[in-house]
């Protein structure tokens, strides 16, 4: 169970910190550099790390995010997040996703909670109080982009939960950084995914 | 506390007192500013005033007569000091000839290149080490 | 001043990469090394794209590539490559040609631990390694200064009067790999600053044939060896002038210290690299809990700015010199080897202790910046440092 902790550092004033659980392969990487990205153009100052170790496909990772509307000087992890994305529900099992987190810290986890009851009573289990959002992104990345790839609706859910960033400034980067690898078709599936995360994610 | 007078620090003076010396119209200087940076070389083919004739013990002597002019003691010649004229060897460039024999050696034609006791040594301009 | 560039989210590998290509190279030669082979693979990228008209030659290994750009460079050619850690170990006797050939290289650092035990991550064992080199080093806090280091590089070394290669080294991961946001300038503005290097004399001047690499004897080799030294002592000023012509262009002035809070400073930290960014927010909160500390961030390493140093530090009570590397079996490490030397020649010295972190690439927070300065604080009271050197971060304590 999360102990909730005070935030006493007011150097951090106005930044939000966001951390990221995946497994590698699930883009945490690519969608905390594009929310960078988004930040910077919305006229923001922003960080975007991954967490670097022996990485391999479906290992757990973390990545990072600062986005702030000041210049951000401290080149150092983040500890404390205000924000939670949980990209992979198995990680519950493994991973501690409520580390640091404080009393306003809010979850947005790639959950099938309508099916899986168990799933949602561990989730709750997990976060405590803490506010709690839910989508089952792999369901809409299969419908939309044909492969469970979960981090642009992910993105698009933490979006409408949190309005850290507006919603069309991060699906112009996004797409403007995936359309670099991928064909268009791809591009404009997960712009539609991401929309839909945009209505769909509920609070659990 | 007395200090006894000391000498100041000394320049370096050059074992070979050598205290300018030419090489094909650039002079080496004796301050350290105004050596070529980097130890470069400023100017090109100065191993020719570099006469190592004076390093032999032995000569090779060349007889035109016996020559057939084959050019292997010219491929094989380490210091490139077989002399050649439209493609015939005309003799040996002695300020340069080391004396290594190599030319006598692999020369095919009995007497063309014979090695004999040389205790000459050519006028060096610069004293070779 | 113009202000002509424009804002975009880089990471430290896509601006240095950036910033190589701006520069155009005539010769680059690349081999990959974490954690820069991003940077490599971008201009790479740069070249297949033909973004960029640069001959980019994949060698078998770092000392191979030192060695392509030394053998390039006498060409009268710009030549540049990057590298990290053991692969600036595998370089090591080519750097001190490169500089002593006084061959105008710019070089990128991704700076990494030296491996034993292997690691990847971010610390200044490798640029603390070559420091006696002859090269000038330049370190970078973030991606801005990385790219803008970048492209003044290659005018500090080809300036008639300085001669001396140039490595500028970012923080591996820690800059290389975040995105974050920067100002870039145009092509055209880097082009127009770096300009065309065709120097008159080279190996490519066949009127005015020279030679590099003879032997030189005892009796000269001394004297040149000399001239070097006096081109970096004397390059402060001629890389002065370049910051100050990068600044009309930019309007980013870089000196080669930057003083954070230091007017009325007590106790002062002394960092390199992109920990400073870290030090600057903990100093930010200490100074509201009422402790007058300030921070020393050197950015021209190579040659050590002592007299500046010297300056900022001799009114202070307490002084914490933070080395991201341990120098072993020196009493204390690189960087306060360096400050202590310069507060000795400027013949006043504060109480000064070191204190290492982030070895390998371990975080150093906001707290762990919090608990230094507190015990700082206390040295300035008490004038006396716990120990010469103290680590941060540890597992289990010291005491």
């Amino acid at each position: 169970m999360a102990e909730a902790t005070q935030r006493p550092d007011p150097g951090a004033e106005g930044a939000t910190e966001i951390r990221w659980h995946a497994r590698g392969g699930q883009g945490a990487k690519t969608a905390s550099t594009f929310l960078a990205e988004s930040a910077v153009d919305a006229g923001f100052h922003a960080q975007g790390f991954p967490e670097y170790g022996p990485e391999r496909m479906g290992a757990p990772i973390r990545a990072f995010n600062r986005v702030s509307k000041h210049p951000i000087r401290r080149n150092t992890a983040v500890t404390e997040p205000d924000i939670v994305i949980v990209l992979d529900d198995t990680l519950l099992e493994t991973v501690d996703i409520a580390e640091g987190a404080g009393v306003d810290t809010v979850y947005v986890v790639n959950a099938d909670v309508t099916t899986d009851r168990a799933r949602a009573e561990s989730l709750r289990k997990a976060v405590g109080d803490a506010r709690c959002y839910v989508l089952d992104a792999n369901a809409i990345a299969v419908d939309e982009i044909g492969r469970p790839i979960p981090n642009t609706p992910m993105v698009g859910a933490m979006l409408r939960v949190t309005g850290v960033l507006p919603l069309d400034t991060v699906i112009e980067a996004m797409s403007d950084k995936l359309s670099k690898k991928l064909p268009p078709k791809v591009v404009a599936g997960n712009v539609t995914a991401m929309r839909r995360a945009f209505e769909e994610v509920t609070q659990l | 506390m007395t200090v006894e007078k000391r000498h100041a620090i000394q320049p370096y003076v050059d074992p070979g007192q050598r205290g300018t010396h030419t090489a094909g119209g650039w002079r080496w200087q004796d301050r350290w500013r105004d050596l070529p940076p980097g130890g470069t070389v400023p100017v090109g083919g100065t191993s020719t005033h570099y006469l190592t004739g004076g390093w032999r013990s032995d000569r090779p002597v060349f007889d035109a007569n016996a020559c057939s002019h084959c050019l292997l003691c010219w491929v094989f010649c380490p210091d490139a000091a077989i002399e050649l004229d439209d493609g015939k060897v005309t003799g040996v460039a002695y300020d340069y000839c080391k004396g290594c024999g190599i030319c006598a050696y692999e020369c095919p034609k009995q007497g063309a290149m014979t090695m004999e006791p040389d205790t000459t040594a050519p006028d060096n301009g610069e004293a070779a080490i | 001043m113009k202000r002509d560039s424009s804002r975009v989210a880089l990471t430290g590998n896509e601006a240095g990469a950036l910033a190589m290509k701006q520069v155009r190279p005539d010769v680059v030669a690349g081999y990959p090394i974490t954690p820069q082979t991003e940077l490599m693979q971008q201009f790479a990228k740069y070249v297949a794209d033909g973004d960029v008209a640069t001959d980019l030659v994949l060698v078998e290994s770092e000392h191979s590539a030192m060695s392509a750009v030394i053998g390039a460079s006498a060409t009268g050619v710009r030549a540049m490559t990057a590298t990290s850690a053991n692969g600036l170990a595998l370089m090591w006797e080519m750097l001190y040609i490169a500089a002593g050939y006084r061959l105008p290289i710019s070089t990128m650092l991704v700076s990494r631990s030296l491996g034993g035990p292997i690691n990847i991550h971010c610390d200044h064992s490798d640029a603390m390694g070559m420091r006696d080199t002859g090269w000038i080093m330049l370190f970078a806090e973030t991606a801005q200064e990385a790219y803008d280091n970048g492209i003044m590089a290659t005018r500090i070394a080809e300036h008639d009067s300085v001669r001396t290669p140039v490595m500028t080294v970012q923080d591996g991961f820690i800059t290389s790999h975040t995105t974050q946001v920067l100002s870039v300038l145009t092509d055209d503005q880097v082009t127009r600053f770096v300009g065309v290097y065709r120097p008159e004399r080279s190996l490519s001047n066949f009127e005015q044939p020279m030679t590099y690499g003879s032997i030189v004897l005892p009796d000269y080799y001394m004297d040149i060896k000399r001239q070097q030294a006096d081109a970096m002592v004397n390059a402060p000023r001629f890389i002065d002038q370049v910051s100050e012509e990068y600044a009309e262009l930019s309007g980013r002035r870089y000196d080669p210290i930057e003083l954070y809070r230091m007017d009325d400073a007590q106790v002062a930290l002394v960092v390199l690299g992109s920990a400073a960014g870290t030090a600057k927010d903990a100093i930010d909160i200490m100074r509201e809990r009422g402790v007058a500390v300030g921070l020393l961030k050197v950015r021209m390493f190579r040659p050590f700015p002592h007299v500046e140093v010297a300056e900022a530090l001799s009114r202070t009570r307490a002084i914490c010199v933070m080395d991201r590397s341990l120098a072993m079996g020196a009493p204390m490490g690189a960087l306060a080897q360096d400050v202590a030397t310069s507060l000795v020649t400027g013949r006043r010295v504060p109480p000064m202790y070191n204190a290492v972190y982030g070895l390998g690439g371990r975080d150093i927070t906001i707290e762990d910046f919090q608990g230094v300065i507190e015990e700082a604080a206390e040295v300035a009271v008490t004038g006396a440092p716990k120990a010469a050197v103290r680590y941060v971060g540890l597992r289990g304590n010291e005491e």
